[in-house]
């Protein structure tokens, strides 16, 4: 008899903390704004959809940069210096440097760490011929790459 | 992870355009190109056409390099300079500064002559700084160069410990404003690339620019693989070494007059 | 009869110890941490010295840690059943040291945030990667060792795992050492015998360390531990120096005899600074000559002799690890046969080295870490027999 009542009680507690957790999280998700990222500088929309970019940008990442490194591919849809060219931001000139720059955004917001920006520039080239975007613009007038 | 097959692959011809349109885009292209080999300061070593994006470095090439250290200038530092410029290095030489080339003055103990001759990664073709990486972060090329990927790099500084040629610094600091060809970091080790993001664009390195460009001409890079490139008639004709030539590297770099 | 084992008792001195140990532990981390964020700047280490006094450490309780096992190995392999009793606490200390000494190697890495990487990605070419596999491997087997003397179900595995495990550390300790043996660029190391010497060493470091331990445990929970025991780890301890110097003395002979290798040893031996004082009264006079003097002698065989030798033989084990692994650096490397050197790189001249305090108090953190995980387990678990004393262990094993 006592035990009944002791287990009666133990699940009442239970589901009172499990109840009051998602409550916490239902204000807690409430109060976040979902980040929005400044536009992109090349008119037009990005080498893949928006919502591919979302889920896979870093596969694309991880597999063209193995091609690079250990194989000499260069070709530039894919690289991370055509990404920084086209989405540095106007502000800072730079796509990791401030809170509101277009990578640090997205991944303050989902709390990934960003491991890139130690090596990599976050700010583009300064010569013309480094410029992927100008790549990209030939490539999008139909010329031979 | 996305299936290798199933990622997003460039096309080369996306609106895919009429004749004629496509005719005079390769007529453009193809202007562009011959501009560009006319362009000063962009020479071809022994290349015989550029490496299309897309296309993996092949074995059928080997960079390498040629000193000739007689013709190497009193004191001149053209080469070292024109690296950290390229390269975004800060070009201090503590002990724990990066330093990817350097000029070296070596003094014979008993005959009193004195050389001097630029030291860089020699591009073995046989590693012992890449036998020794745990992780395969040091890596051979297809083409040769020896490169640290540093997506894999742990930083344990084995490699260091490993090359015969003192050629690896280590990343002691955090960095910013790097190149954005030449990514490098903290914790991770580096050492000369051959320029790999230049010699990739059919240019020669850095320091083989400024030589020539200081009317040195002692430094002479090219495909050594390839018979008529100027390195390899050189190489074929006049005697060379290789520095600690006993430890049978075969290394890419090889040097005249010592 | 049966000896009995019981954990030890969380008495003041117990509290205290675990205090202390911990206190070195967590400097140890916060060191490494500020090591991470930092960049290695903040340390001694350079370009031209690469590995440096956390690295003397590290690679010291590693080989301490192959070579503390070595004790359980004499009673499953060697059938020496007078030391049955200690194998609880060798296996114990194998894993407690290798744990203390990959922290304080794994912290000092430049990128200590890829160690997956390293688990992950294998060159199977590099020594390094065999490590991974080993050291790894012998947290597992000697695991299932300690299984086996523990557990009743586990005891018919007994004498497999624990020869499988002897194997294995000598494989392991092999791999340690053949790190410096299949360096070809520096002259220091690029020897096949640095491979035999690490597992003499290891032999020697890990029973003076495992000594320090059991009379440590023994004297502070109150224990007996008998001279009979003691003076049989003493004869052991001895040989096992002995044993070093001897390899020790093969090397340099035969540094010596090459003409190519004189500069070195000339470096090393006499013109060398801290290193040439770190060999001569660390390695030998400290390491060798000391711990044998009092071993072999039987007026000094108290107890406080025997401390004092296996003290003297654990310094003269880190002495060596400087000597071999910093003074095999601070020599320039001979590029240029024949000339000589300079240039903005250190080529050419003996390179300085300077440890800063984050890779001392690394250092040590990875030893108190080893000892706060050997007493805490002893607290947890039974891993110390109740009593050692002379009657005890006759009564056990009748001729011994």
């Amino acid at each position: 008899m006592m035990a009944k009542s002791l287990l009666k009680k133990g699940v009442g507690v239970l589901l009172v903390t499990v109840g009051g957790l998602f409550g916490l999280l239902s204000v807690a998700q409430a109060g976040v704004e979902v980040p929005s990222l400044p536009p992109a500088k090349v008119a037009g929309k990005c080498v893949e959809d928006t919502d591919f970019m979302r889920r896979n940008h870093m596969d694309l990442l991880k597999h063209h940069r193995n091609d690079t490194m250990r194989l000499g591919i260069r070709t530039t849809k894919h690289s991370l210096k055509g990404c920084v060219e086209c989405h540095a931001s106007e502000k800072s000139g730079s796509v990791a440097s401030s809170k509101d720059d277009f990578c640090v955004a997205c991944h303050s917001y989902a709390s990934v760490k960003l491991d890139c920006w130690g090596c990599h520039a976050t700010k583009p080239g300064k010569k013309p011929a480094d410029h992927p975007a100008a790549a990209l613009g030939a490539t999008r007038a139909g010329g031979e790459k | 992870m996305i299936p290798h097959e199933k990622l997003p692959v460039e096309d080369s011809n996306p609106a895919g355009k009429p004749d004629a349109a496509a005719r005079r885009d390769f007529l453009k292209a193809g202007a562009v190109v011959a501009g560009a080999t006319l362009a000063p300061g962009v020479l071809f070593y022994g290349v015989a056409h550029s490496r299309p994006a897309e296309e993996p470095a092949s074995a059928a090439v080997r960079w390498g390099m040629l000193i000739d250290t007689q013709k190497c200038g009193d004191g001149c530092k053209s080469c070292v300079t024109a690296c950290n410029e390229e390269n975004g290095l800060s070009g201090k030489t503590g002990p724990q500064d990066s330093q990817w080339i350097r000029k070296v003055d070596i003094r014979n103990l008993q005959t009193g002559a004195h050389h001097e001759l630029p030291m860089l990664c020699q591009h073995c073709e046989n590693p012992p700084c890449v036998d020794v990486c745990p992780t395969g972060a040091s890596m051979k090329r297809a083409d040769g160069i020896v490169l640290v990927d540093r997506h894999v790099c742990i930083g344990c500084r084995y490699c260091m410990m490993a090359c015969p040629y003192k050629a690896r610094s280590l990343v002691h600091e955090p960095l910013t404003e790097q190149k954005p060809d030449v990514p490098r970091g903290m914790g991770c080790v580096e050492a000369c690339t051959f320029c790999v993001q230049r010699v990739d664009r059919d240019e020669t390195p850095a320091c083989v620019e400024a030589c020539s460009r200081d009317g040195h001409n002692a430094m002479l890079f090219g495909n050594l693989n390839d018979a008529d490139a100027p390195i390899a008639k050189v190489l074929k004709s006049m005697a060379s070494t290789e520095v600690r030539a006993d430890l049978n590297l075969n290394t890419g770099v090889r040097y005249q007059g010592i | 009869m049966n000896i009995a084992f019981r954990e030890i008792q969380a008495k003041q001195g117990y509290w205290l110890t675990m205090l202390v140990f911990g206190a070195l532990a967590g400097m140890g981390v916060l060191s490494a941490l500020y090591m991470e964020h930092h960049g290695h700047i903040v340390t001694g280490m350079t370009n031209q010295i690469v590995w440096g006094l956390p690295h003397v450490f590290a690679v010291f309780l590693i080989v301490a840690a192959s070579g503390a096992l070595n004790v359980a190995s004499i009673a499953t392999v060697f059938g020496k059943t007078l030391y049955k009793p200690l194998n609880r606490l060798s296996a114990l200390m194998a894993l407690t040291f290798l744990a203390g000494g990959l922290m304080a190697l794994v912290l000092d890495l430049g990128r200590a945030d890829r160690l997956i990487v390293a688990m992950t990605e294998y060159n199977f070419k590099s020594i390094f990667a065999w490590n991974v596999i080993l050291y790894n491997g012998f947290f597992v087997i000697v695991i299932a060792y300690l299984w086996t003397m523990m557990d009743r179900k586990g005891a018919p595995w007994y004498k497999v795992v624990g020869t499988f495990a002897f194997i294995w550390r000598l494989i392991l300790t092999t791999g340690t050492g053949s790190i410096f043996g299949f360096l070809v660029a520096r002259e220091a190391y690029d020897a096949a015998l640095l491979a035999p010497m690490f597992i003499i060493f290891s032999f020697n470091y890990g029973l003076a360390m495992f000594m320090l331990i059991l009379m440590g445990l023994y004297k502070g929970d109150n224990r007996p531990l008998g001279d009979k025991l003691v003076n049989r780890l003493r004869s052991l301890l001895g040989t096992f120096v002995a044993a070093s110097l001897y390899f020790t003395l093969v090397y340099h002979l035969t540094n010596l005899y090459f003409t190519k290798h004189q500069g070195l040893e000339a470096f090393l031996l006499l013109e060398g600074g801290i290193h040439t004082q770190m060999f001569w009264i660390g390695q030998v006079l400290i390491g060798y000559v000391v711990p044998m003097a009092i071993l072999f002698n039987p007026a000094t065989n108290g107890r406080g002799w025997t401390v004092l030798a296996a003290t003297a033989a654990v310094l003269g084990g880190l002495a060596q690890m400087w000597v071999t692994i910093i003074g095999g650096q601070a020599y320039p490397m001979d590029i240029f046969p024949g000339y000589a050197v300079t240039s903005s790189f250190y080529d050419g001249v003996v390179n300085a080295y300077r440890p800063a305090l984050v890779e001392i108090l690394l250092g040590i953190g990875g030893v108190a870490t080893a000892i706060l995980l050997t007493v805490g387990a002893s607290k947890v678990l039974r891993f110390m027999p109740e009593r050692l004393d002379d009657e005890t262990l006759a009564a056990l094993h009748g001729k011994h």
